[in-house]
This record gives C-alpha cells, sequence and structure tokens, in this order.
C-alpha cells in the first residue's frame, strides 16, 4: 500500500494546470478569440491552431480558454449558491426535523418538480437578460432541491450517533454541531454530489445560453461552443471534441482534487 | 394509515404549490400566450381580442381558480397551441418518457448497487477503479449519447437515430431504441450512484463498532449486510429517488439527441409557446413523480434505520 | 436478514419497473381502441398511421423540418411560416402561385374582370372535390372570403387588402362574384386564401382543403402525416405518403440525414450541407426573406439618417456572405428580394458600397466621431441570424462602434421587440405573406400596426397610397420601386441579403420546385426509377 495520495498529487497538478489555462485566457490567448477568419475555415488542429478553427475561421484553442473561464466561473458560482443553500435546507431539516423538515422539503419538492426553464425565464424577466450574473442565480437556484435532499438524509442519519449525542451532552451548540461535526462526515455523499454537480451546471450552462439566456456571442463558454459544435459534427468532430474534452477534464480534475482531499481527511491510504 | 393520510396531504400541497408558482411565473415571464400564438401578424387590436377570447385578460386568481376548478374534475383544458386535449397530446410522450426513466433507473439500480457493494472493502486496482469512476461521472450525457448514435446506429446500423419506432408495430426495436438513450442517461449516475455506496459503506467499515465486531469473530458478511448497510444504504436510496425524480427532466436532452418525442422536449417548447395548459399539465406530472419518489425513498429508509422515523417526517 | 431482503427487493422493483414498462409500452399496440404512440389518427380515418420503412414501400418519403406545427392548422389562423410551408401542399385557393410568381386558378376554373376593375366574377372547377368527398359550391369560396374580410372569431387573421371588398356573392353553385370598392391591380393575389368547407368545425386539428395532398394525423413535436388526394382537380402528386419529422437538434438533423430516416430536409446551413456526402442531392433555390439588420429609426442614435448610413456602410455584406454562408445567399438593397423579379431594383443593391472612411466621416458628422455602443438583438432559435450579427459585430468595431448581441427568446423577442419595439437593432428575415410587394412594403408606412423599425417619411406614405390606388400594373410597380428607393436613401435599415434556400434530397427523388414565396411543394417530387 503506497502511502502517497495519488489523488492528491493528480487532481493538484491538473486542477493548477487547468487554473493557470484560464487566468491566462484572461490576459493572453493565441489570437483575439472572437477575431474571424484568424486562419482558414474547419482547419483541423495544426501547430498554428492546436484546436483547428470553427465555422467563422476562429480559433477554437483561444475561444476555449477564454470559455473555459466564462464556464469555470459561472459553474462554480452555481455550485456554490446550490450547495451551500442545499446544504442549509439539508440541515436544518434533517437535524431538527418536525414542521421546519415538512416545510422545507414540501418547499424543496416544488423547486425539484418547478421546470428550470421557466425559473430561469422567471428571473431573466424580473432582472435583465443578458447579463452573466442572472444565470448563475437562476441556475443556482435549480441546484438547491438536490443538494439538500442529499445532505438531509445524511445529517439526519447522523443526528443519533453516538459521539453526536456526546457532543451535545457536553454543550456543544446545534450550529457547533451541525458544522464542525457532522458536515464533514456528510463529505462521502456531498462530493460525489458536487462532481456532478459542476457537470451538470456546465451542461444545463449550455442549454441556457442556446436558448439565448446565458452567455452572450461572440463571447463564448464551453457550453455554448459544444452546442454550436454539435451541428459541425462531421465537418470538424475537433470542435465538439476539443470542447467536450475541456469539459470532462474540468470535472475529472475537480473530481480527482475532491477524492484526495477526501482521503487526506480521512486518513485513507 | 395517520402517516400515509399525512403524507398525501402533503404530497397534494406540493402539487399545489407548484401549479400555483407556474401559473404566477407565467404571469411574469415576458410575451403571454396572444403574443406567442400571433407572432409577427401581432396588432394591439389582434391581441387585444385573442386575450379577450382566451379570456387572458381576467385576473390571475380567477384564472387560477377555474384551472384549479378542471383539475379536480379531471378537465386539463384544451392546449393553446395545438388546440387538442391536453391528454390526448400528453398520453403517448407520458407512456415513452416514463419507459425512459424506468429503464435508466433500473438500469442504475441494476448496475450500480452491485458494483459499489462488490467493490467496497477491495483494493485491487483501487486506484484505477476510483479514476474510472470519476471519469464516468465527468463525460456528459449529451456526449455519450451522439457517441453512441454514431458508433450503433450510423455505423453498426442497429438502431436508426432520428427514427423511433412504433412500439405497436416494432416493439424490439423501440425497446433497442430507448435502451440507448436510457444507457447515455444512466452512466454518469451509475458512476456516481456506485461511488457513493462504495464509500459510505468503505466508512462505515471503517468505523470502531464494525472493527469490534468483525475482531469479535463475528462472520465478515453478515456484519456487512446487518449494520454496514443500514448506515450506508439512506443517503443512496435517497439519491437514487432524487435521480428518479430528476430523470424526467435530464432526459429533455437525451430525447433531443436521440429524436424521441416524449415529455421533456414537449415541455420545453410549451414553455416557449406560452401553452400554460400542457405546461401545467406537465409541471403536475412532474410533481407527482417527484413526490412518489420521495415517500418511497422516505418509506424504504425508515424501514432500513428505523431511527429515521423517530424523529423524521412522522 | 432484513437489509437483505429490501435491498433483493429494490434490485427486484428496479427490474420490474423495466418490465412493467414493456408491458405499457406493448399494450399500445395490442388494445384495439389505443392509438399507435407517434401518430394518432384525429381525422377519424382508418388509415394507421404506419412507421415509415422506405424500403418496403419505395412510394413515401419522409420529410424533416426544424419546426414543430404548433398552432392551430386553420389555414386562416396559421401564423408561422413553418406551418404555412407543410399546408401549402393541403390547402388552395381560387388563385395558386407559380413557381415562376404568376398566379393560376386553382380552386376556380376560370375567372373574369369587368371593365371598370372593380368586379371579379370566378368559376369553380367543375365537381372539385374538398378531402372529406364533398364537393366545392360558391357557399363555401364565399364563406371562406367573408371569414377573412371582418373576421367573428378572434383568432382568425384579417387580410387587411381585403378590407376593399364590398361584397361577395354566390350567383348560382358554382360562380361567386367578388366586387371591390376601388381597383386593385394585386387583388387575384390576396385570393390565393384558402377555400375551406363552410359546414366543417374542425380545421384547427384536421384540415379539409383541396390541395394535392390530404392531412392524415399530427402527433405534437413527433411527427404530421399527408396522404396524396386522390380525387385532386389537376396533376395528382407523385408519392402516395408524406411524413414530416420533427428534428429540432442541429445534430440530430444531421444524424437522420446520414442514417437513411430522413430523405429530405430543406432551409439547411451552407455548414450542415457541407457534411451530406454523396448520398443527397443540394436542390439551391432561396429563402425568400429579407435579412436585414433593422434599425429603430426613433431611437438616438438611429434617429439620424447619417448614422444609419454611416453602418450601411461599415457592413461588409460580401464578407457576411462569405464568413458565415460559404458564399451563399443574394444580396439586397432594399425591402425586396429578387425572386420577386417585377419588383426587385437591381441598382439599390450596391448604393451603400463598403468604405470604412466614409463611414467614419459620416459618424463624425453626425456627432459620434468615436463611436458609440449599441445593442443587437437577435432571436435566438436562428443560428443564421446570430451568425450574421457575430460578423456585423466585428465589422463595427472598424468604425469605433462597440455592438453587443443580445440573444432572446422568440417569444420575448415578439413581445419586446416586435410589438413593443424597445430596440435600437436586431437581425431578423422579413418575408411575405402573399405574392405581392404590398405584403413587403406596407410594413414601413408610417401608420403600420406592423412598422417596429418606427420608419417615418411622408414620401414613403404617400407613395404608397398611389401604388395602391393606381389602376395600372406597370404605374403600380413603379411606385413600389420608388418607395424602396425611399427606404435605401434613408438607409432604414441595413439591408443583406435573401438567404439561400438548400434543400438536400436523397438522390433518387426528384422534382424539388421553388417559390417565390416560403413554401416546399411537394405534389412533384418523385422517385426517378
Amino acid at each position: 500500500m503506497k502511502r502517497r495520495n495519488g489523488f492528491l498529487i493528480a487532481g493538484l497538478v491538473l486542477t493548477c494546470a487547468l487554473a493557470a489555462l484560464i487566468l491566462l485566457g484572461f490576459f493572453w490567448t493565441p489570437y483575439d478569440p472572437n477575431a474571424m477568419a484568424a486562419g482558414p475555415k474547419f482547419d483541423g488542429p495544426s501547430l498554428a491552431h492546436w484546436m483547428g478553427t470553427d465555422n467563422f475561421g476562429r480559433d477554437i484553442f483561444s475561444r476555449v480558454l477564454k470559455g473555459a473561464g466564462a464556464t469555470a466561473s459561472i459553474a462554480l458560482a452555481t455550485l456554490a449558491i446550490g450547495a451551500v443553500c442545499g446544504c442549509l435546507v439539508g440541515a436544518l431539516t434533517g437535524y431538527f426535523g418536525g414542521p421546519v423538515d415538512e416545510v422545507l422539503m414540501r418547499l424543496n419538492d416544488a423547486l425539484t418538480a418547478f421546470p428550470s426553464i421557466l425559473l430561469a425565464l422567471v428571473v431573466i424577466s424580473l432582472l435583465e437578460p443578458g447579463r452573466k450574473i442572472n444565470v448563475i442565480i437562476a441556475l443556482g437556484l435549480v441546484f438547491i432541491p438536490s443538494f439538500a435532499r442529499v445532505t438531509r438524509t445524511a445529517f439526519a442519519s447522523l443526528r443519533d450517533v453516538n459521539y453526536i449525542k456526546s457532543a451535545r451532552l457536553m454543550g456543544a451548540s446545534s450550529a457547533r454541531l451541525l458544522a464542525v461535526h457532522m458536515l464533514p462526515n456528510t463529505l462521502p455523499v456531498l462530493l460525489p454530489a458536487l462532481t456532478i454537480g459542476f457537470n451538470n451546471a456546465v451542461l444545463a450552462e449550455a442549454s441556457m445560453s442556446f436558448l439565448g439566456i446565458g452567455v452572450t456571442p461572440p463571447d463564448a463558454s464551453l457550453g455554448y461552443m459544444l452546442s454550436e459544435a454539435q451541428g459541425m459534427l462531421f465537418a470538424a468532430p475537433w470542435y465538439a471534441g476539443g470542447t467536450g474534452l475541456v469539459i470532462v477534464l474540468m470535472v475529472f480534475s475537480v473530481g480527482l482534487l475532491g477524492e484526495g482531499l477526501r482521503r487526506r481527511d480521512k486518513g485513507v491510504l | 394509515m395517520k402517516y400515509a393520510l399525512k403524507r398525501a396531504a402533503a404530497g397534494l400541497a406540493t402539487v399545489l404549490i407548484v401549479s400555483f408558482l407556474t401559473f404566477a411565473a407565467f404571469a411574469l415571464i415576458s410575451g403571454d400566450t396572444a403574443t406567442a400564438l400571433l407572432g409577427t401578424s401581432a396588432t394591439p387590436e389582434r391581441l387585444a381580442a385573442l386575450r379577450a377570447e382566451l379570456g387572458l385578460d381576467r385576473p390571475l386568481p380567477v384564472r387560477y381558480g377555474e384551472w384549479l376548478l378542471g383539475f379536480f374534475t379531471g378537465d386539463l383544458g384544451v392546449s393553446t397551441s395545438y388546440k387538442q386535449p391536453v391528454w390526448e397530446i400528453l398520453g403517448p410522450k407520458l407512456r415513452l418518457t416514463l419507459c425512459l426513466s424506468l429503464m435508466s433507473f433500473a438500469l442504475i439500480t441494476a448496475v450500480s448497487i452491485p458494483l459499489g457493494l462488490l467493490s467496497a472493502g477491495r483494493q485491487r486496482f483501487e486506484g484505477a477503479r476510483t479514476a474510472l469512476n470519476q471519469l464516468g461521472m465527468a463525460v456528459p450525457p449529451f456526449f455519450t449519447g451522439i457517441l453512441l448514435s454514431w458508433v450503433f446506429g450510423v455505423g453498426l446500423k442497429w438502431f436508426t437515430p432520428g427514427q423511433f419506432p412504433d412500439a405497436g408495430k416494432d416493439f424490439a426495436g423501440a425497446a433497442v431504441y430507448l435502451l440507448f438513450a436510457a444507457v447515455a442517461l444512466s452512466i454518469p449516475r451509475i458512476a456516481m450512484t456506485a461511488r457513493m455506496l462504495r464509500s459510505t459503506v468503505q466508512e462505515e467499515l471503517g468505523k470502531d463498532y464494525v472493527r469490534t465486531a468483525i475482531s469479535r469473530g463475528n462472520d465478515r458478511g453478515q456484519v456487512l449486510r446487518r449494520h454496514v448497510l443500514k448506515n450506508a444504504l439512506p443517503p443512496v436510496v435517497t439519491f437514487l429517488a432524487q435521480t428518479m425524480a430528476e430523470i424526467v427532466a435530464g432526459s429533455i436532452v437525451v430525447e433531443q439527441v436521440f429524436v424521441i418525442p416524449g415529455l421533456g422536449r414537449m415541455l420545453v417548447t410549451s414553455i416557449a409557446g406560452r401553452d400554460y395548459p400542457v405546461v401545467q399539465a406537465i409541471v403536475v406530472i412532474l410533481a407527482f413523480w417527484v413526490v412518489l419518489a420521495g415517500t418511497a425513498a422516505d418509506l424504504i429508509n425508515q424501514r432500513i434505520d428505523p431511527r429515521l422515523r423517530t424523529g423524521g417526517a412522522a | 436478514m432484513k437489509t437483505r431482503k429490501l435491498l433483493a427487493l429494490l434490485l427486484l422493483l428496479g427490474l420490474l419497473s423495466a418490465a412493467l414498462c414493456g408491458c405499457g409500452g406493448g399494450s399500445t399496440g395490442t388494445t384495439a381502441e389505443s392509438k399507435p404512440t407517434d401518430g394518432y389518427t384525429s381525422t377519424g380515418t382508418e388509415a394507421p398511421a404506419d412507421p415509415q420503412p422506405a424500403e418496403t414501400h419505395p412510394n413515401e418519403i419522409t420529410v424533416g423540418i426544424a419546426q414543430d406545427l404548433d398552432e392551430s392548422l386553420d389555414p386562416h389562423k396559421a401564423v408561422a411560416a413553418g406551418t404555412k410551408e407543410v399546408m401549402f401542399n393541403v390547402f388552395e385557393g381560387l388563385m395558386k402561385p407559380t413557381p415562376e410568381g404568376d398566379l393560376i386558378p386553382a380552386v376556380a376554373e376560370k375567372y373574369e374582370i369587368s371593365d371598370d376593375q372593380l368586379t371579379y366574377t370566378f368559376t369553380i372547377r367543375d365537381g372539385i372535390k374538398f378531402h372529406n368527398g364533398e364537393t366545392v359550391t360558391a357557399g363555401d369560396v364565399v364563406n371562406s372570403i367573408t371569414r377573412c374580410i371582418e373576421p367573428y372569431e378572434a383568432d382568425v387573421l384579417a387580410v387587411e387588402p381585403l378590407s376593399s371588398v364590398e361584397k361577395v356573392t354566390s350567383v348560382d353553385e358554382r360562380t361567386v362574384q367578388i366586387r371591390l370598392k376601388e381597383p386593385n391591380t394585386e387583388f387575384l393575389a390576396y385570393l390565393t386564401l384558402a377555400i375551406l368547407p363552410a359546414e366543417y368545425d374542425g380545421q384547427d386539428t384536421a384540415p379539409v382543403g383541396t390541395g394535392p395532398f390530404k392531412f392524415v394525423s399530427r402527433a405534437a413535436q413527433d411527427n404530421i402525416v399527408l396522404e396524396r388526394f386522390e380525387d385532386y382537380w389537376g396533376e395528382k402528386a407523385y408519392l402516395d405518403k408524406v411524413t414530416y419529422k420533427i428534428i429540432e437538434n442541429a445534430d440530430s438533423i444531421l444524424m437522420s440525414l446520414q442514417s437513411g430516416a430522413v430523405d429530405l430536409f430543406a432551409h439547411l446551413t451552407s455548414t450542415q450541407v457541407a457534411q451530406l456526402g454523396d448520398d443527397f442531392n443540394i436542390e439551391e433555390g432561396t429563402m425568400n426573406l429579407v435579412q436585414a439588420m433593422y434599425l429603430n429609426n426613433a431611437v438616438e442614435p438611429f434617429d439620424n439618417v447619417k448614422v444609419r448610413q454611416a453602418l450601411c456602410h461599415a457592413v461588409d455584406r460580401q464578407q457576411i456572405l462569405d464568413l458565415a454562408f460559404d458564399g451563399y445567399g443574394s444580396l439586397i438593397g432594399s425591402s425586396m428580394y429578387p425572386a420577386f423579379g417585377k419588383y426587385f431594383d437591381e441598382s439599390l443593391t450596391n448604393y451603400y458600397p463598403h468604405d470604412v472612411e466614409k463611414a467614419k466621416a459620416l459618424l463624425a458628422e453626425a456627432g459620434y466621431p468615436d463611436g458609440f455602443s449599441m445593442t443587437i438583438t437577435v432571436p435566438s432559435n436562428y443560428q443564421p441570424h446570430i451568425d450574421t450579427a457575430q460578423v456585423i459585430v466585428e465589422q463595427l468595431k472598424e468604425v469605433g462602434i462597440k455592438a453587443e448581441i443580445l440573444p432572446v427568446t422568440w417569444e420575448s423577442w415578439l413581445n419586446d421587440t416586435y410589438i413593443g419595439r424597445q430596440f435600437q437593432a436586431t437581425v431578423v428575415g422579413v418575408d411575405a405573406s402573399t405574392m405581392t410587394a404590398r405584403a413587403l412594403l406596407e410594413r414601413f408606412t408610417s401608420t403600420a400596426g406592423n412598422n417596429f423599425i418606427n420608419y417615418n417619411s411622408p414620401l414613403y406614405d404617400s407613395l404608397f397610397v398611389k401604388a395602391t390606388s393606381s389602376g395600372g400594373d406597370e404605374a403600380q410597380t413603379q411606385f413600389y420601386k420608388e418607395m424602396e428607393a425611399d427606404l435605401t436613401k434613408n438607409a432604414a435599415n441595413v439591408y443583406i441579403q435573401d438567404l439561400a434556400d438548400l434543400v438536400a434530397v436523397r438522390k433518387g427523388l426528384t422534382g424539388v420546385r421553388f417559390y417565390p414565396i416560403y413554401v416546399l411543394d411537394l405534389s412533384g417530387i418523385r422517385y426517378t426509377d
């Protein structure tokens, strides 16, 4: 058995590399990501264009660099809203139970059943179209119920575990109990939920962009680029391939990092 | 019995909340049924006339009350776009989406639970397995869908993408077609469920009481079944129930990739067409679905772990 | 033990549900009264909706369409271009358009126009039948026309130009007389209005007309089935049956063509066409749309004619075609497309050549030497317009204008941009509802309800009055051309192009006909062998 935490290292390396690229994308890209005819149309991957060019002859790699930043920030912000609010709801309902549980879980069910697109449209109509923050709010709301449900059960099953009981007897406050003693123990459920949540957020952002309520063209997000690439699957497979790969890589490396962190905390391996 | 009644009442409450929220949402978003119907031939006069005819000029509570009355008498109304009774449109779609969802659910359960249990506590290739699992979670269903259509549809010709067979005429064909869609939909969920189960089981296995039990000479398998699963399963069951609830929404993407005329696509276009009778009906169906899955999860969890009952929902 | 049982139960539940689902699916075909899942027959015809195996039934095809027919199928109520395009095969008026842009009698056998141009007498074709077997009578014709003059149903669309009709009367079973208040040389074009059976009230969902194809069924979001009408008065359709399949997803469109599920798909993009390979012939026609960056003439800075002209000079339309459309499409310079040969004025096309310096100079004259910021609203469901807007944004940068694209859903575009007129600029395509110049030009008169760009030119208004009241065809054409020139000179909009209509047709099929309006005529389509 190795003592080295391979997941943490691999996760850190991959995530840092991606983060560095994204940061780089904010300041510099090989080509202007929106400049048309930077190269020939539908040019395959080459030294000049690492990921080829799209239907306007724009450099896909430059667009991916820029787009990954938009996607990562939207997805992370969305997840933050979803996970924080979801955990809060889950903790309250799971820990206290009773009427709080009833009311919040009914609302939660209602939110789950409420079509996310309609929700997004309402948020956009109430606020102002074409702004990133609205997409984040709408998507964040959509992600609350799933986190709430998952964590609720975890909290509920932890409530009567002995060490929690003893901590309570020792006079720990509910807030402290929840935050310090129980939250870390929900990680095994929370981490995969976060990983999948990130994936869903990226895709949800894509469909929102496609409906015209997300990132506005010509600016790109990975999701929007992926939906654009759909129509060019046969002419430029590298377009869908490149953007898809970056999405997979992003989710994958974040997942590895999460796994590594979990292992370090638990002392597993 | 009392519990069941309470549960049913709570379920109904959820359905009503959602239906009202949907109604309210329609009042908030830009554009209404009349503008959607008239399109570019709209003029202020025409819009006013059509709104009057559709009864859209009446206040929101009145319209919602009317819908509610219809709902309780089993009349879901007529689609404003298609001019057909809502049930006539949604019936076949509901069947399809139900099939797709149940198929995916069966797939997820049947694959992920054994996978999760088997991999728990085993150390061989543990790293590689976890990495593979992470990868499974990272691949979007949309991508898998395209890949499957390409390889098995265009390449191997096991099915014809874009041509969903009539289930009445070609049952096997329809089933195969749906299966591919279900696979695309399931993969990340399988990976996630398996992993969740595995890590919760692992967690429990590492706890003192388990170690003590095993060191006392109890059969390892028995401990696993009697004590470990009891603590490890509830979050997984909850997650499965939630999966069940979300599959319908998740099927939108897959339905689109595979051109399956199901509820998901219908929901999106009905919202776009401001066809509120259809949207209301789908939302109610979804709400029922969510409530049902949630109830089932709670019931199962309480059977597994009675502690959840005492302070939980009862 | 208990947990194991539960686990087993859970698994069983999963498997059971799969089996159950199988039963559910299977029962649809076996129960006598239940309908096929993908197309219940709403007409009550016995013909079961066949799944479309093109190999075994060679005389039918599947046509892909990107938009569902999600509205009333009543031709007097339908508004979407996509619906009209399909229903063109089902309905006919007294007159019908030809691919050349002429009008020929359809339900009518012949017509006479009185010398004062006020009385039109139509003789209905002998024995011509509706799809439900009833014979067309003068009563049906009178009813169909009066229904659209002053509709008593809120969702029937009044045909504005028909207001010049004084009265419609049936002289005898086969003769209809229409009297006008004033002469109107374009009048016949409006009589392409569908003739419907007066005693039938199921048009919304099970339409009945006189066209070469009859309607069989519609399954929402799935398909529309038409069959050949055997009692058609004219040359009968070649195909026995046509199934329209609704496919919205861009890669699914390609996949369904490649896999053989779809035989014909119209309105493809050049990118899609380039990926199709050898199984298809590509027919090129025109979309018959006026694609432009429409400008709100009432808001700053676009209320200044110099700014609008600067925009026209700044936009390089040929580059738009090259970059976004692989060179397909025909450039235009006013609200008229080339397929309307009679009204199209070639000389306007290059009125504003691409000239960055001139654009800058004009902007400076208008008081914007450093350019300004603007928003281009684009309905997000239509990729060609988004693509066009993306190129324009890049081009406007060169003259110092910072443009931003605001993609909106089609519904909010309708509500806020089109009806609400809350916008600065928008890239869309405007089509003609009938084959008349009026259908394209009337909307820019200052009082028109659909003048969404708030164009206001007294000269234009007076020209329109002259055009509609002039008796002679030639004079009228001249007035219409002057109106077009007025739009161009005042740079009402940045006119771009009429998009190319690229139709993919599976090899072995032939007979695609293009019209100067947005329709897809299937009656001529046939297998070559």
